[in-house]
């Protein structure tokens, strides 16, 4: 087998694997259900609880096979190609869920986030799969439109502010499910069952602010990177074509996350339901800008 | 008369409160990232004028509620102009008053301390004279050792006999307002760029030149501002240009090479260099030149019904399609007796199958050209200029071919046809290629990139500071150290609660923290 064609079969197994960790998630957050908080102290959820943390285990443990094969396709893609593997649809997205599934299994493995486990191989799952059977194209040279330095800057940059907005907009996803079971708690009704291991709603509003703190300011740079290159290739640093449209509402969404944030009165709730917006905009300029319109962004159709 | 203040006068301020809130802030925000959805759907004028016409054409009812409201202009329009105009009064209202507060804030000294350290959110109380007080080298009181702890951290400090505030943080704000300040560094670039920029552009066939004087641009955009009389003086030869195209299975046809050897004139002299895609050229004024289509230039030769050559040279076709099959027109007024005008096609890489002749790459593998003749009575020069893309067949006839049908030509390179009736002769004498060159000059582009360079910079301060409070109230054998965060995500406030009260006592950390190793970082 080539290079490339051993890129597109480790592809296409890290997707199996990572099915394969989601479906340990699944089984992980279900088998959780009904247990109470905090272990009872006759032992009698001793068992139950051995094996909501085993599947964890598994799941985290097949995500690390699958993100190995996936990082090791996306590395000889580029090799495959002999340039960085961004060229189109299929390289970036499956480039930003590698960036996404590093980021994941850091806080994972460093923090013991393992809480997001179920979203993001879910996440990965999905996208990757997708990529392999909708989008795949094979390896090509660059159209020279692409032969720039800030190519690389500005799609790099684009993809670790994306896997870093995939990241904080699942714990804000997380974050309105514990929030809302605090609620209850605070109302008299116990929280059970997976959503009680959770981290605090504090917690999660917090590690979400972080990674939208790191996201914003790269997702800004993204922009003028794309802008710098823009001014080389056609003379002008700003089109309104559709990719930049929805690249500048995405950043006017961010911006109004942080904005909120900082107002008082914003917390919580509606500040994770405009993270989670952002990232639905983000999601549309990569997938459904490419798909749906025609601009000077769309360079080999997908 | 009381002194009541005139109603009038109390709306306009209430709308202005109003407008400088952060909620209304925020709803301008959220407002911009909706308005700006439109243009990505409904085609624009600036990026895609054709696209336009074909959308008004099929949506003749939407396009009676679009063109009034400027939709095919969203981005100049008057909603979109008003969102983000009362977005930057909104800012500016906010900000404003909020630089002299800052300033006012930055001047003067830390808070008093607080009568009640001990309700502060993180506090801790220590016993004074632990065993490194007395030690000798630093024969210094516990305030003076929970200063120079303090300063190592880069707090500022107020110090009385009772104790010491200080809070460090002061960037956050400042990174916060110069955010938005760059904003409206941003906005006055791309104005200036606007108002005194301009952007056209000129088809300039392989061989010939290009002079930047209004006359020879086929589009010119020019800003409020400018004195067209004075543009730069410059000139660009097209030497030479090149385009390769991928020849293997996957993007067929894709543009892989993509250049041109230009000769450039302008202040410093003469001197050739290449054009491509990313690397456009700047002249000695700064003017950008780029490189952003090309086409084929077939090459005729007609010869009147007299004898004589009525034209000779390359035709500019416009490519419609992916593989560069061509329309033109050979328009040849001074044919005499009767004036002649062809209406043709290029095809790089002819093909004639049951689709009928056309293109299959865009390379000029296998040139060819399809042809039709009109002929008409010679016609006044009237001065009017016309587009020398379309045929005004008014006053011609299309000459027919023996058999009574239209006369349809198929020529090859080098290929010469007689004209039926003695009207004269055409012959195909080859191609050349032309490129589209964009000249433009955005004079605030430096303005902007500054402003944008700074408002990251900005942002990233006004997130990653963390504005902090600490206190330590010294009394008798009692030390009292609290501290508050002024912002909901810092973390580590117990430990430096704990470091400062061990350098204030003197005794190390009791909860297993490290020996305040802060005292080695570089002193600020």
């Amino acid at each position: 087998m080539s290079l490339s064609e051993w890129s597109y079969t480790l592809m296409v197994y890290a997707a199996v694997v990572y099915l394969i960790a989601f479906g340990a998630h699944a089984v992980e957050w279900a088998a959780a259900r009904g247990q109470s908080a905090v272990r009872p102290e006759d032992g009698s959820e001793d068992s139950a609880r051995t094996r909501v943390d085993l599947f964890g285990r598994l799941g985290l443990v097949f995500t690390v096979v699958a993100a190995a094969m996936h990082v090791t396709a996306v590395v000889f893609r580029g090799v495959a190609a002999e340039r960085p593997p961004w060229g189109n649809m299929y390289e970036f997205i499956t480039s930003t869920l590698a960036f996404a599934a590093l980021l994941y299994l850091f806080v994972a493995l460093k923090w013991g986030m393992r809480w997001l486990g179920l979203g993001m191989t879910l996440l990965f799952t999905v996208g990757v799969g997708l990529a392999v059977t909708q989008w795949y194209v094979a390896v090509a040279p660059l159209v020279p439109a692409l032969h720039s330095v800030w190519f690389i800057i500005h799609i790099i940059a684009a993809a670790i502010a994306g896997a870093a907005f995939n990241v904080g907009g699942l714990a804000s996803i997380l974050y309105l499910l514990k929030d809302r079971a605090e609620t209850r708690a605070a109302a008299g009704q116990e929280t059970r069952g997976y959503l009680a291991k959770l981290p605090m709603a504090k917690k999660l509003d917090i590690f979400s602010y972080r990674l939208h703190a790191f996201a914003v300011p790269l997702w800004t740079f993204t922009i003028v990177a794309g802008a710098i290159w823009a001014q080389y290739a056609w003379g002008r640093f700003w089109n309104w074509d559709p990719k930049e449209t929805w690249s500048f509402i995405t950043w006017v969404v961010y911006v109004a996350y942080l904005h909120a944030r900082a107002t008082a009165g914003w917390r919580g709730r509606p500040v994770a339901i405009i993270a989670i917006i952002g990232l639905a905009t983000f999601w549309f300029n990569f997938i459904g800008v490419n798909l749906l319109f025609s601009g000077l962004h769309s360079y080999a159709g997908i | 008369m009381s002194r009541r203040r005139s109603p009038v006068a109390e709306t306009l301020r209430w709308a202005w409160g109003q407008l400088t809130s952060m909620r209304t802030a925020l709803l301008l925000l959220f407002l911009l990232a909706v308005a700006a959805i439109p243009g990505s759907i409904i085609p624009q004028r600036n990026t895609e004028p054709i696209e336009v016409l074909d959308f008004k054409d099929r949506n003749p009812g939407w396009d009676r509620i679009l063109e009034p409201l400027g939709f095919y202009d969203i981005y100049t329009s008057a909603v979109f102009s008003a969102v983000y105009l009362l977005l930057f009064a909104s800012l500016i209202g906010c900000i404003i008053p909020r630089v002299g507060k800052y300033w006012a804030a930055v001047r003067k000294p830390p808070p008093r301390l607080p009568a009640r350290v001990e309700r502060l959110p993180v506090v801790q109380v220590g016993t004074l004279g632990g065993p490194s007080s007395f030690a000798g080298a630093h024969a210094q009181g516990p305030a003076d050792r929970a200063e120079a702890w303090l300063r190592s951290k880069r707090y500022r400090i107020r110090r009385t006999d009772e104790g010491i505030s200080a809070e460090r943080g002061y960037l956050r704000e400042a990174g916060n307002l110069v955010f938005h300040l760059s904003l409206v560094g941003v906005l006055a670039g791309l104005a200036w760029s606007n108002l005194w920029g301009f952007s056209g552009s000129a088809i300039v066939v392989e061989g010939r030149g290009f002079s930047n004087v209004i006359t020879q641009y086929d589009d010119f955009n020019a800003g409020g501002m400018l004195d067209t009389d004075r543009l730069e003086r410059f000139s660009v030869r097209i030497d030479q240009f090149h385009a390769e195209f991928e020849t293997g299975e996957v993007q067929r046809g894709a543009a892989r090479v993509f250049d041109a050897d230009v000769t450039v004139t302008d202040a410093d002299g003469e001197r050739t260099t290449v054009m491509t895609v990313n690397e456009p050229l700047i002249t000695a004024g700064g003017t950008q030149v780029n490189l952003q289509a090309h086409g084929y230039a077939p090459i005729f030769t007609v010869t009147d019904g007299n004898g004589d050559v009525a034209f000779s040279g390359p035709v500019v076709f416009l490519p419609q399609d992916g593989n560069f099959s061509s329309v033109g027109v050979i328009k040849v007024p001074d044919a005499r007796p009767t004036r002649l005008a062809f209406e043709a096609w290029f095809l790089p890489t002819a093909v004639l199958n049951e689709q009928g002749p056309h293109s299959v790459f865009p390379d000029a593998l296998n040139p060819e050209v399809y042809l039709n003749v009109w002929q008409g009575e010679p016609a006044v020069e009237t001065g009017v200029p016309e587009n020398v893309y379309v045929l005004n067949t008014d006053g011609m006839e299309q000459v027919l071919g023996d058999d009574g049908q239209v006369l349809s030509a198929r020529m090859l390179p080098g290929a010469h046809m007689s004209l039926p009736d003695e009207l004269g002769s055409v012959s195909f004498d080859g191609y050349q290629r032309w490129v589209r060159l964009q000249i433009s000059e955005t004079p605030g582009n430096l303005v902007t990139l500054i402003a944008i360079s700074l408002g990251v910079l900005g942002l990233i301060f006004s997130l990653y500071v963390r504005p902090r409070r600490l206190f330590v109230r010294l009394d008798g054998d009692e030390a009292i150290v609290g501290g508050l965060d002024r912002t909901d995500t810092a973390t580590g406030l117990d430990d430096e609660v704990a470091g400062l009260l061990a350098a204030t006592t003197g005794n190390p950390v009791h909860n297993g923290e490290a020996q305040t190793p802060e005292n080695e970082e570089p002193q600020a």
